[in-house]
């Protein structure tokens, strides 16, 4: 058996002396999409952020690609994830600026990696452009392209089309797919939208009030959950 | 008259140029310090910051004037009435205004984005020089600010220096001398040199990207 990717063993995060993550096991495969969907202040982004090192868990353990993160993880090892955010978050610069961004904190020259990326997220052509005057959709796709041209191992993805039209949610969620699909890289999706998690994911899991209380294959999760909140939520009534 | 102007106005940008460089090389990484990670006690920090920012300037130069005087404790140094002297007290009227415009201006970009450079790979030094790059304008305004302070200061750099020809004679100190002896035409053209420094400062100011054309 392969081992996971990710391994969380009874990970707590907590802050100001509230448990906003509890998470007792949690093994995200290798190669996988695995979507968290949950209300708003169920601890998705917290579950982000520790897979992409940004912070450290208050207890437990995150084992990655078989190494134990140790409080202070190596930079090789950092870098190896990387996140796009629900907000765009470009710097104040050209969008081949942006898109470099990630290569240039690497040392690594562009070559033609950001001219190939940017056309695989539809913005051939752009490279001059303001950053920061696309439209929102665009602006979310430089953002994508800058996380996919370092060619991380682990992308994870916090609500990234939450504020989009369903033109660009569709386009996202293809170069999503062709990401998995022709790399193989490992996506970790937190998402409020059922619905894309269904259509994107492999694995679905659930998180209430920092607890992860569904973790199954999308069709299951959607079809036969076993936790009756799970079932509440894959109808998609936002109950809680 | 140019031909004594002209030292007056070289010395006048050694020393406020100097002081500045001094300032901004220490001032800019320790307001970008501040604000990307408080210091336990940073209200009491900022608090010192805030009241540097608006210290009289003939203050500090009593203050350097002590420290650097015979019997003062750098006494040894004898920098007193030397340009070295007009530079530390400009420094130290420069250093609160970089570091806390610095501090402010950094402090408004985004956290989130922080998070996001962080979360490409950056290690805490790129977190900084990225983040000082976005608050470029501010970080900028800081310095000019700084410039604008100190290029027209004249208490400290009366007291310090002591407004000694060809040694520490700048504008400032010239115009105040020449003013009491009468001498209104070069004190005016002084001052026209001043304010052209103060132009020149404030056109940087309003070209730098992000600021209203």
């Amino acid at each position: 058996m392969n081992r996971p990717f990710y391994r969380l063993a009874n990970v707590k995060q907590i802050y100001n002396g509230r448990a906003v993550l509890d998470v007792e096991n949690l093994a995200v495969e290798r190669g996988e999409i695995l979507a968290i969907v949950g209300p708003s202040g169920a601890g998705k982004s917290t579950l982000l952020r520790l897979l992409n090192f940004l912070e450290t868990p208050t207890e437990g353990e995150i084992v990655f690609d078989g190494t134990p993160i140790p409080r202070d993880p190596p930079l090789d090892l950092i870098r190896r994830a990387t996140t796009v955010f629900q907000r765009p978050m470009l710097l104040n610069r050209s969008v081949r600026d942006n898109v470099s961004f990630g290569l240039s904190l690497r040392n690594i020259a562009p070559d033609g990696r950001v001219a190939d990326v940017l056309n695989r997220v539809g913005l051939a052509g752009m490279e001059t452009a303001a950053a920061r005057e696309l439209s929102g959709g665009e602006m979310q796709r430089v953002a994508l392209a800058r996380a996919l041209v370092i060619r991380p191992d682990a992308l994870l993805l916090d609500e990234p089309t939450a504020n989009l039209d369903p033109y660009n949610v569709g386009l996202i969620e293809s170069i999503v797919r062709e990401q998995n699909e022709s790399q193989g890289t490992t996506i970790v999706m937190v998402t409020h939208n059922v619905f894309q998690a269904r259509r994107l994911a492999h694995r679905v899991g659930l998180l209430l009030n920092g607890n992860l209380i569904e973790l199954s294959p999308t069709a299951e999760f959607f079809d036969s959950p076993r936790d009756p909140r799970a079932a509440v939520f894959a109808r998609g009534e936002m109950a809680y | 008259m140019f031909g004594d102007l002209l030292p007056i106005i070289l010395l006048s940008l050694y020393v406020s140029g100097a002081a500045l460089i001094i300032a901004a090389i220490i001032g800019v990484p320790l307001g970008a310090g501040m604000a990307l990670k408080p210091l336990p006690g940073q209200r009491l920090v900022d608090l010192i910051i805030y009241t540097g920012m608006g210290l009289p300037p003939v203050v500090v130069g009593l203050a350097v004037y002590l420290l650097l005087s015979r019997s003062g404790p750098i006494g040894f140094l004898n920098w007193l009435f030397t340009p070295s002297a007009m530079i530390t007290a400009q420094v130290i009227i420069a250093l609160p205004l970089v570091i806390g415009l610095t501090s402010s201006a950094v402090q408004a970009v985004d956290p989130a984005l922080r998070l996001q450079v962080r979360a490409l790979g950056a290690t805490p030094a790129q977190v900084m020089r990225t983040v000082l790059w976005e608050a470029k304008a501010g970080v900028t305004a800081a310095i000019v600010a700084a410039f604008g302070g100190i290029i027209s200061e004249v208490g400290a750099v009366m007291l310090v220096g002591g407004n000694i020809e060809g040694s520490t004679r700048v504008l400032t100190t010239a115009i105040v001398l020449e003013t009491r002896q009468g001498n209104f035409g070069l004190a005016l053209a002084l001052g026209v040199v001043l304010l052209t420094f103060a132009f020149a400062s404030n056109f940087v100011l309003l070209r730098l990207p992000g600021r209203r054309s």
